[in-house]
């Protein structure tokens, strides 16, 4: 295995150090580390050093999904810094039972980019129904930690609160996504003045807020801990903040698209702004990113969700929900968020590694920089300016809501395990075949 | 001078002189229409194709007729299973008619913005003409109403020429109904305002979308109220699309007849209109339901009339934009 020599790079606390890697393992940090032998020098003057990302919302559609595998969606996690992801469970079949999630366990070791931990769903075939095999899925190699229905909303009062009580058994999340189905039936965008003249049915705020709302007081009643996926408005985040201040068991992630875009882009009827919860006001977007800084959001996810061509060039009604953000997530977040003045890069790495990781109880990922600690890390070049190019990103997919747009920022190298999987911005080819 | 018609998606794509110039190139195109030959040489060579995702024979065969007394190749394509995952994608459809040489698509679509798709998707050179996507947008029902109530404001004022070069300035307008669901009352508000008229939208509140406070129409919930407050020159009675009023949530009214209490045109409340204030509804009408036969047949009624403008005023759209001209034919 090559060591590494980082040489000057930019911890989150701002101080300036070397790093050795070696042997998967953070090594040392010092001022200054002399060269040893045979390993492979970095120059991270102007670099910023992270721990690996973890992203809590991945869509990796492995298997039997389109638009994405677990090897292509690990490569361009990897590529936007990422050492960890979690796997989404609406795939074909659906990730409702071991066998399933310990496949897509096995394809994410097998592609060895990332830590792919698979996220089980909560109801058979996430029907919201009845629950799914829960602790088969916890007990299981790929031993689940984090359960969604996500892309359905575990609407069914009941049985959120035998998922949210059965889970404690193996100190497991329900990460909700928020959506009364009944007020956003046929739903295409934010409900709002936008809407109103674009005639696209309106997908209304107080849809996600009612569940938040709803989920807060279960998880109160019943001493769960409760994860909200996606959060997209400011009575959401009111919601939290209160339910924080009661000391309930809650935390929330935000998008990067739902701290950059708002449902203006949805003015064109271009169907790569389609995405569930839906681009909210300019008022939703200054609350979320508030919110965030101020730990009310706990966390950045990308909710990365590939879909082939043809499902979004169509009408916007016809298309696909959802947009990918692995490559993008950490550009975007530095712009919105860091030279906003609002976070800092140690926040940075709260949100986006340590704080996800601990959510979804992943060890050996997301902790701090530390000799002695696990090799997964990366760096990241603030200074760098690329405009997304969508043809060039490694996700199968092309639906990039920032396609065209400069990007504050790129990763240049990733470290999964002392691995190089991304080398000054070139992925590393670890030898998979695509499959 | 005003700037040519590339394309016709929206009625907010006309300022005030544009729309006036398709209003009036629209009444040239009515005079053509009441001599004994009603045909021009116009668009001889060019070809129209009308493609009607959605059922609406009135709107088609009013393109049609339009185009066909232009002297235009008229192809009409009704794709089946246009939902979801059934059938061609509307890509690959419009890649197609390219291939046939389409110099404009009239499209009518249930989605919104498919107009504004084709127009920026970059597969098809031809003019894209939108006769009514989803909820959005009809620009050529407004052109066609505004056209309407045009000639008979320029009549009741004694002038010639259907009002030739005026707009609407100062008229008032009452647009009853699913405000919600309707791309015509959408369009409307947009075009009557651009010209100068002054817009008051009737509905119950479960059929007015949330953010129609930031449009440029009034709003209110009394039909009564918005005839004794705004003597208007026209109603508009929107058609209640009975399919959509059962769904969730028990239905957006809780029936028929309260409906019509309510919000239907009936001859008691013409009564309390002026004598020369018209009767308008796009059709195709419920009887019965947001008006009466009796309103709907009377004297005021220019419900027949507008199917007729609607051919002159297509005729201009097709003619402008296709032709890139921007006034009358000479
Ligand atoms: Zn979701």
């Amino acid at each position: 295995m090559t060591s590494y020599l980082i040489k000057n790079a930019q911890l989150p606390t701002g101080e300036h150090q070397d790093l050795l890697l070696d042997n998967g393992s953070i090594h040392a940090i010092n001022p200054h580390i002399p060269p040893p032998k045979h390993a492979h020098t970095i120059d991270a003057d102007g670099l910023i050093a992270l721990p690996g990302l973890v992203d809590l919302h991945t869509h990796l559609r492995e298997p039997g999904g389109h638009g994405e595998t677990v090897l292509t969606g690990s490569r361009a996690a990897a590529a936007g810094g990422f050492t960890c992801v979690h796997a989404m469970a609406n795939t074909f079949p659906v990730q409702d039972r071991a066998g399933v999630v310990d496949q897509v366990h096995a394809l994410g070791e097998r592609a060895g980019y990332v830590e792919v931990r698979p996220v089980g769903a909560v109801s058979e075939g996430l029907e919201g129904e009845k629950l799914a095999g829960l602790a088969a899925m916890a007990r299981s190699a790929a031993a689940v930690r984090v359960f969604s229905d996500d892309g359905h909303c575990v609407f069914d009062p009941v049985l959120m609160r035998r998922a949210l009580e059965y889970t404690k058994a193996f100190d497991a999340v329900v990460a909700q996504h928020a959506q009364e189905p009944r007020l956003t039936e046929g739903s295409l965008m934010h409900e709002g003045v936008v809407s109103a003249e674009l005639g696209l049915t309106g997908w209304p705020a107080v849809a996600e807020e009612s569940i938040i709302a709803r989920d807060v007081l279960l998880a109160e009643h019943v001493g769960s801990r409760l994860h909200v996926c996606h959060v997209s408005t400011r009575g959401s985040v009111e919601i939290l903040r209160w339910a924080k201040s009661r000391g309930i068991d809650v935390t929330a992630e935000v998008t990067p698209h739902h701290l950059l875009l708002t449902d203006e882009c949805a003015r064109g009827y271009d169907p790569v702004f389609k995405v569930n919860p839906p681009l909210r006001s300019d008022d939703d977007v200054a609350a979320v990113r508030e919110a965030l800084a101020e730990g009310v959001i706990d966390i950045v996810a990308t909710d990365h969700a590939p879909h082939p061509t043809e499902a979004k060039e169509c009408e916007w009604a016809h298309a696909a929900f959802g947009m990918v953000g692995l490559e993008t997530a950490l550009p975007i977040v530095h712009e919105v968020m860091v030279t906003s003045g609002l976070m800092t890069w140690a926040d940075v790495a709260r949100t986006m590694a340590e704080l996800p990781a601990r959510i979804g109880r992943v060890t050996g990922q997301g902790a701090g920089l530390a000799p002695g600690g696990p090799a997964n890390l990366t760096l990241f070049d603030p200074a760098a300016r690329w405009v997304v190019d969508p043809t060039r990103l490694a996700t199968a997919s092309q639906n990039s809501p920032v396609r065209g747009r400069e990007m504050q920022g790129k990763t240049l190298w990733t470290f999964f395990r002392g691995v190089a999987t991304l080398a000054d911005g070139e992925l590393v080819d670890l030898g998979e075949e695509p499959s | 001078m005003t700037a040519v018609l590339t394309h016709l998606l929206s009625a907010r794509d006309l300022d005030r002189s544009q729309a006036v110039a398709v209003l009036d190139t629209a009444a040239h195109m009515a005079e053509t229409q009441s001599r004994e030959i009603k045909k021009l040489p116009t668009l001889r060579g060019r070809t129209v194709v009308n493609l009607f995702y959605e059922d609406s024979t009135r709107t088609r065969i009013s393109f049609e007729t339009a185009a066909k007394r232009l002297s235009a190749d008229v192809l009409s394509f009704a794709p089946k299973g246009s939902s979801v995952s059934k059938g061609e994608s509307l890509k690959d459809t419009v890649l197609t008619l390219g291939a046939m040489g389409a110099d404009a698509i009239v499209i009518r679509h249930q989605a919104s913005g498919a107009a504004h798709l084709l127009a920026h998707s970059g597969w098809t050179e031809a003019r894209i003409i939108n006769a009514g996507d989803g909820l959005h947008q009809h620009p050529t029902q407004a052109l066609l109403d505004a056209f309407t109530l045009r000639r008979h404001r320029a009549h009741a004022k004694g002038m010639e020429g259907d009002g030739l070069g005026s707009d609407l300035e100062g008229a008032r307008v009452v647009i009853v109904g699913d405000v919600l669901h309707s791309r015509v009352a959408r369009a409307n508000v947009d075009l009557l305002t651009t010209l100068g008229a002054e817009v008051t939208l009737v509905a119950p509140p479960t059929l007015l979308p949330v953010g129609v406070e930031t449009w440029s129409a009034r709003t209110t919930y009394s039909l009564d109220e918005a005839i004794e407050e705004t003597d208007p020159d026209a109603v508009m009675m929107l058609r209640v699309q009975l399919e959509r009023m059962s769904r969730a949530g028990g239905g957006f009214f809780p029936s028929h007849a309260e409906y019509q209490r309510e919000y239907g045109l009936d001859t008691k409340r013409l009564g309390r209109m002026r004598p020369d204030a018209l009767v308008m509804h796009p059709g195709p009408m419920n009887r019965g339901l947001e008006i009466t036969s009796a309103a709907a047949d009377g004297q005021r009624s220019v419900v027949v009339e507008q199917v007729a403008n609607g051919v002159a005023v297509r005729m201009a759209v097709l003619y402008l934009v296709l032709t890139g001209a921007e006034g009358g034919p000479s």
